[in-house]
Formats: structure tokens, sequence, C-alpha cells
């Protein structure tokens, strides 16, 4: 039974961490129908700046709350700075072209962050502190969940909460909804498309460095290619519910998250990620356009 | 569509005459503002990963302001070039939208006869290209060193590997990003077989392509109903799914590998031993050449140019139209009567047999694989390979799988920037050059409604002739 509930915890914990990624692939692909593969690069170094930033805050004095806020809001803005960069130089040019085309761009874009990261800092794993302070209510749950277990949960909830009132009540929200159901109809009715498209890239990087930063302080160490295979399992959480709903990418997320957590568990931990690509095909192939997504009916 | 480039670009505005100096002048401020903005960016961009480098297990922190400078300059001159090439493709883009909506075409547009391109078109010019081609591709054993034929048969495995993928992901438009777990698959086909039933090389060729074809079909299956980016990521995830079987599961020896993969043999005969002093003295071979490198060099040369033979062939057969059609428009291709699945079915069972040929030759190159050989990189590179060199087209793909295996060679002596340097230049092509390198010249018939002025309706439309 115990094995049973810490199962349960630690799926949803990886379950929370993939739907902060997968929001980001979800919402670029709902906006312009495009793999940001760079993606996971992005949220890569989220998990870098903010060590980085932890580090030279630390210097300064800086310590509990306030440093973990601070490395935060830093990586979170760094992150949304690079994610904005990336749409301006390798997918803005190629507006129009085929569908192949920013695919194999966006691979270049995520070799490139890859071996940048490489190059500047260190190709090696790095040790990541434990930022997050003592939580007030932790005792009660000890043993069952450990404090970044609890950290990740409840910022993940947070996160989609927040997005979820952004898309509903604000006028980018409605924006980007309008852009998603018919670009040309949205552009025509005065929607700034590139502003619109700008913005998902921002928020979806935005999520990613709050991923990086809580991963690093769950598995405590971080290095370059982590971002790669988060990306992939993030991405397939994505399409698993739907890809281009929000809420399916959390429903995605959270079924990849526990169903690896239970192979791991009850089956053999060699078999973690093949549970989750099995699961893929077997939920693609009974429904073709993900749990959440809705079949498109094709007129002629 | 090109309605829809012309809509994105911005018309190039019409120059004032006798105004010419002092617009020029202001557009260079303006452009060197805009990069030196551009500078300032990426340095702010950088600021944290490139200047502070850390050891957070020591807790220390160097500070390397000397990099910033650097980084700047360099932004601010890839910034300049960046622009200014980003104009001119704009440019003529223009040009093209215009002349295809049936416009006069603008001074000085260079219509698509005058590309070197063209040159391709022309029989004689291209069986001479062909001809001094295949001399070269012959020849190379016994004028290189050791280290030049290796790197050649690899390029020649990915040649190889191209052209099967061309024909899902070119010819028949399915997205595949598993095409690694087919070349495993023959990989391991012939290491096995070797290891437990001591088959060689040639009688593991066929099996290894066989099983490879057999494993696209099983793929195929599944994945009918799916289409577009969820096709793509089904194949990702098999390919995982193959990989990871292939580390976990005893018989292939996991992580570790399969050792000892002997090389093909001809009739038996000791080339290193008996052919090779036969060679050397006479100045016809490096010294230190392994001839059963020379020997899998002519190997995959004959199965690459098998393949170009078969995929021409295949290309403009009533299969290959079936693909194109596919690729073009499922519900039409359906509506016109072609069997959806079978073309399907048949488009990965045939591109994987080439990915098992070339797995087969790739065991019996390296003599040891094991399963980090067919990660998802290797997927990625191939499927590169198709799109840099141009979709759907033979030459293409040949020429990309060159640039992009010898790429990294030549990179060598920048070793820490090679994978950057790879991962811009993935960019920058596909942000200059969409097309590839090489695009396919398929015959596009247009329609221009003044060409038909007269005509009464119902008419058929004359061809207008092919366009690059």
């Amino acid at each position: 039974m115990e094995l049973f509930l810490n199962l349960c915890v630690s799926g949803l914990t990886k379950g929370s961490i993939y739907a902060l990624i997968a929001l980001g692939y979800t919402m670029v692909y709902g906006i312009i129908a495009l793999i940001n593969f760079a993606h996971g690069e992005i949220y890569m170094i989220g998990a870098f700046t903010a060590l980085i930033f932890s580090m030279a805050l630390g210097a300064l004095g800086l310590s509990g709350w306030g440093l973990l806020l601070a490395c935060g809001l830093l990586a979170a803005v760094y992150c949304a700075m690079y994610g904005w960069t990336l749409e301006k130089i390798a997918y803005k040019p190629l507006r129009g072209q085929s569908r192949l085309a920013p695919l194999i761009s966006a691979i270049g874009m995520s070799i490139f962050l890859q071996n940048y990261v490489q190059l500047v800092q260190t190709p090696n794993f790095l040790a990541y502190p434990d930022l997050i302070p003592p939580l007030p209510f932790a005792g009660a749950l000890s043993g069952v969940a450990t404090k970044s277990q609890v950290a990740i949960v409840a910022a993940t909830a947070l996160s989609m909460i927040a997005l979820t009132l952004f898309i509903k009540r604000t006028r980018m929200g409605l924006a980007m909804r309008a852009v998603s159901q018919d670009p040309t109809m949205a552009r025509l009715s005065g929607v700034n498309i590139d502003r619109v498209i700008s913005s998902t890239f921002v928020i979806g990087s935005v999520f990613a460095a709050v991923g990086g930063l809580l991963i690093g302080c769950a598995t405590r160490q971080i290095d370059s290619y982590q971002g790669f295979l988060a990306g992939m399992k993030a991405f397939t959480a994505a399409v698993l519910g739907g890809i281009g709903s929000v809420p399916g990418a959390v429903i995605g997320s959270l079924i990849l998250g526990f169903s690896e957590s239970f192979a791991a568990g009850y089956v053999s931990s060699d078999y973690e990620d093949v549970v989750a690509f099995v699961l893929l095909i077997l939920i693609l192939t009974l429904r073709p356009d993900g749990i959440m997504g809705s079949a498109t009916t094709q007129k002629v | 569509m090109a309605q829809d480039t012309q809509e994105n670009l911005p018309v190039p505005p019409p120059p004032a005459a006798g105004a010419v100096p002092v617009s020029a002048f202001r557009r260079l401020l303006g452009e060197l503002r805009a990069a030196a903005l551009s500078a300032v960016w990426f340095s702010v961009l950088a600021l944290p990963l490139v200047v502070f480098r850390i050891n957070s297990a020591s807790g220390r922190i160097d500070y390397l302001w000397g990099r910033l400078p650097r980084l700047a300059a360099a932004a601010f001159l890839a910034t300049l070039t960046w622009r200014f090439l980003l104009r001119r493709v704009g440019f003529s883009r223009v040009r093209r939208a215009v002349v295809e909506a049936g416009g006069p075409p603008p001074e000085g547009a260079r219509g698509p006869e005058g590309s070197w391109l063209t040159l391709l078109d022309r029989a004689p010019a291209k069986r001479a290209i062909l001809a001094a081609g295949a001399l070269l591709l012959l020849s190379i054993p016994f004028w290189a060193t050791p280290y030049v034929v290796t790197v050649m048969i690899t390029a020649l495995i990915y040649i190889t590997l191209g052209l099967g993928l061309n024909i899902v992901v070119g010819v028949a438009g399915l997205l595949n990003l598993g095409y690694a777990a087919f070349f495993a698959v023959g990989a391991y086909t012939f290491a096995l077989l070797h290891a437990n039933l001591g088959l060689g090389f040639w009688a593991c060729l066929p099996l290894g392509a066989l099983a490879a074809t057999l494993l696209g079909l099983l793929l195929g299956i599944p994945i009918l109903r799916l289409s577009g980016d969820y096709l793509a990521i089904v194949t990702l995830g098999f390919a995982e799914i193959v990989r990871l079987v292939l580390v976990n599961v005893g018989f292939t020896n996991g992580p570790r590998g399969i050792r000892n993969i002997p090389p093909p043999s001809l009739l038996g005969i000791d080339l290193n031993g008996s052919v090779k002093p036969l060679l050397v003295p006479r100045g016809l071979l490096h010294a230190d050449m392994d001839l059963n490198k020379v020997f899998i060099y002519f190997v995959i040369l004959a199965i690459v140019a098998l393949t170009v033979a078969c995929v021409f062939r295949l290309e403009n057969s009533r299969l290959g139209r079936a693909w194109l059609a596919l690729r073009e428009d499922e519900v039409a291709c359906q509506a016109m009567g072609i069997n959806r699945t079978r073309a399907k079915l048949t488009a990965f069972a045939l591109g994987s047999t080439w990915a098992g040929l070339a797995g087969v030759v790739f065991a019996s190159q390296i003599t040891f694989i094991n399963p980090q050989s067919f990660t998802f990189l290797t997927s990625v590179m191939v499927l590169s390979i198709v799109v840099l060199g141009g979709m759907g087209s033979i030459p293409g793909v040949m020429i990309g799988a060159v640039v992009l295996i010898l790429l990294p060679e030549y990179l060598r002596e920048f070793s820490d920037y090679r994978m950057l340097i790879f991962g811009l230049i993935m960019v920058v092509m596909m942000v200059f050059r969409p097309q590839g390198i090489i695009p396919s010249t398929r015959r596009v018939y247009i329609y221009r409604p003044e060409d038909h002025a007269g005509a009464p309706a119902g008419d058929a439309l004359p061809p207008e002739g092919a366009r690059p």
C-alpha cells in the first residue's frame, strides 16, 4: 500500500513536470501548427539560468524564499527572451513554407542550443542546490511525499490556474483562441498575429523555466542533455492528450507520469520509457486525434 | 501558396529617382542601428550563461567578461549579413510570386532558365556529370587515404538511408521520425545471425532487408489512420521502443553491444594477404589501407547505384504516382480510386528495406554495434539529409548526404564549435533555401487564364512546362 501511494505521488510529480513543458508544445502547436523541437532546450536553459542566478545572488547574501522567487523570476524572464528570439530567428522567416522546413530549423536550433550551453558552461553534470525552503505543513506529508514533490505539484497547479485564467479572461487569451481557431479570420478581425505568436512562445518558455528550476531542485543535478528526453516525453504527452488542447496536455502528462511511475515500480525501471511509448501508440491507434483532441472532418 | 508568400513579405518600395545617395545612406544607417540593437540584445541574452561560468560543486563562479565584446561583435556582423540576405531572398520571392501570378517579369529578374540548376536538365550535361561522378567515386580507393575511404563509406551508407527515407517522406509525404529503428534492425539482424548461426554478410544482406521490411509493415498497420504530426510522433516513439528493447533484452548484449562482426567475403579470398601486396608497390593503394574496407566501399557503392535505379523507377511507376497523389491530397487520392492502405503500407515497407540494407553494411563496416548508434539523432540526421538536399529529389538527397556527413569532418578543426555550427547551418539553410539544395523538378502544370482567353470552355489545358 505504501509502495502504491509512493508511486502515485511520484507519478503525479512526473506528470506535473511533463505538463509544464507540454504546455509550451501544445500552445505553439495550437497557434501555428509547428512542433517546436527546441522547447526542451528552453527548459534546460531555464534550469541552468536559475542555478547561475542562485549562485550569483546567493553570493550577495540572498536566501530562503527570496532567493527562490528571484531565481524563478529571472529564469522565467531569460527563458521568455530565449523563446522570443528563437521564434524570430528560426520560425518567423519560415512562415508560409512547407511544414517540414520549420521542423528541420527547429531541430537545428535544438542542436545549437544544446551545444551552446555545453560550450559556455560544461558538458558534465552540475550539482543542483535544494532551493526550496522548508514548507510549513510538510510534516503531515512526511513519508508520503518529499518537499520538492509537494512544491512541484503545487507550482504546477498554480501555473495551470493562472494559464486558464489568462486564456479565458484576457484580451490576449481571446486573441490566442481566435488565432488557433482560424488565423485568417482572426487577422481580418484585427488581431495582430505576430504578437499572438510571440506571446505564445513567451508563455510556453516561462512555464518551461519553472519546470527546469523545480526539476533541478528535485533531482539535485542537471546537464545539458536533459532537455532532449524531457522535451520528447512532454511532446508525447501533448500528443496523447490531443495536441493543441491545453487541458489535453495536462491530462496526457498525468497519464504519462502515472503509467511511467507504475511501470517502474511494478514491472522494471528498465522498461519505464517503453511503457510511455507503447501507451502512446495504443491510444493513438484507438483515438487518432488524442484524448481531448477533436476529430477533424475534412470537407471536400 | 504564391498569394500567401506575397502577403507575408514587404513589397519593395519604388526607388525615388534622383534621391538615391541620400536614401542609400539612410538605409545603411538604419541597418547599422538594427545591427547594434541586436548586438545589445544578444549580449543581454547571453549574459548569465556566457559570462558567469559556474562550478556548483565547489560553489565557484568565474566571471568571464572578456567573452562579451566578442559575442557582441559576432552578433553585430551576423545581423548585418542576416538582414541583407533576408532582404535579397524576400525580393526574389516577391519577384517569383509576381511572375507566377501572371505579371511581367520585373527588370533584372533572373528567370528559372538562367539558374545553374537547369544545367542538370540538359541531357548531355547530365550524362557528363554522371560519368564524371561515377569515375570519381570508383577511383577514390586507389588514391585516397584510408580515412577518406572510411568517411566515404559512411557518406554512402547515409545516401542509401536518405534515398530510402525519401520514399517515405519526400515522395509519399509520411513524416517518419524513427527511421533509425529500421537501420538498427538491419544491423542487428546481421550481428545476431552471425554470432548465433555463423551466417556471413551475403546471406544476411537480404535477410536484414527483409527483417526491416517486415518491421516497416508491422509499424505501418497500427498507424494507417494517423496522419501528419501524429504519425511523426508515433514513428518516433516506435524507434525509441526498438532502441530500449535492444538496450534491455538479454540476447542483444544490452548497451555493451555485439563485437567481431565480419567484413563481407569475396569468394573466400584473403584480400589483405593476397591482393594487397600486388597493388601497394605499384602505387595503386595507400600502404595502410585495409582492403576489406575497400571491398565494403565497392559493395555500398553498388547498393547506392541499385537504390538510385530502383527509386528512380519507383517514382515514375504506377505506385510512385499513387504515393505522390497521397502526399498532395489524401482525400482526392482516395476519390480517384487509389488504395490508400496499400500505398501507405508499401511506402513504409519499401522505405525500410533500404535502411535494412544500409544497416547490414554499417555493421560490417564498424565491426561493433550497440544501441548507441541508432538513437533519435540518427533519424534526425537522415531526415535532415532529405530535407536539406531537397525533398523528393534523388540528386538532392545525394548532395545532402555528402554535405551533412563531410561537413562535421571538415569542421573538426573547430572541434568545440562543430555541432554548434552544424545546428546553425541547418537553421540558416532552412531560412534561406527551404526547398533544399537541389529541389525536385517535377513537372507542374499551371493554368494561366490569358493563355486560354479565346479557347472554348471545357478545352483541355496544355502543359505549361517544368518549373523548379
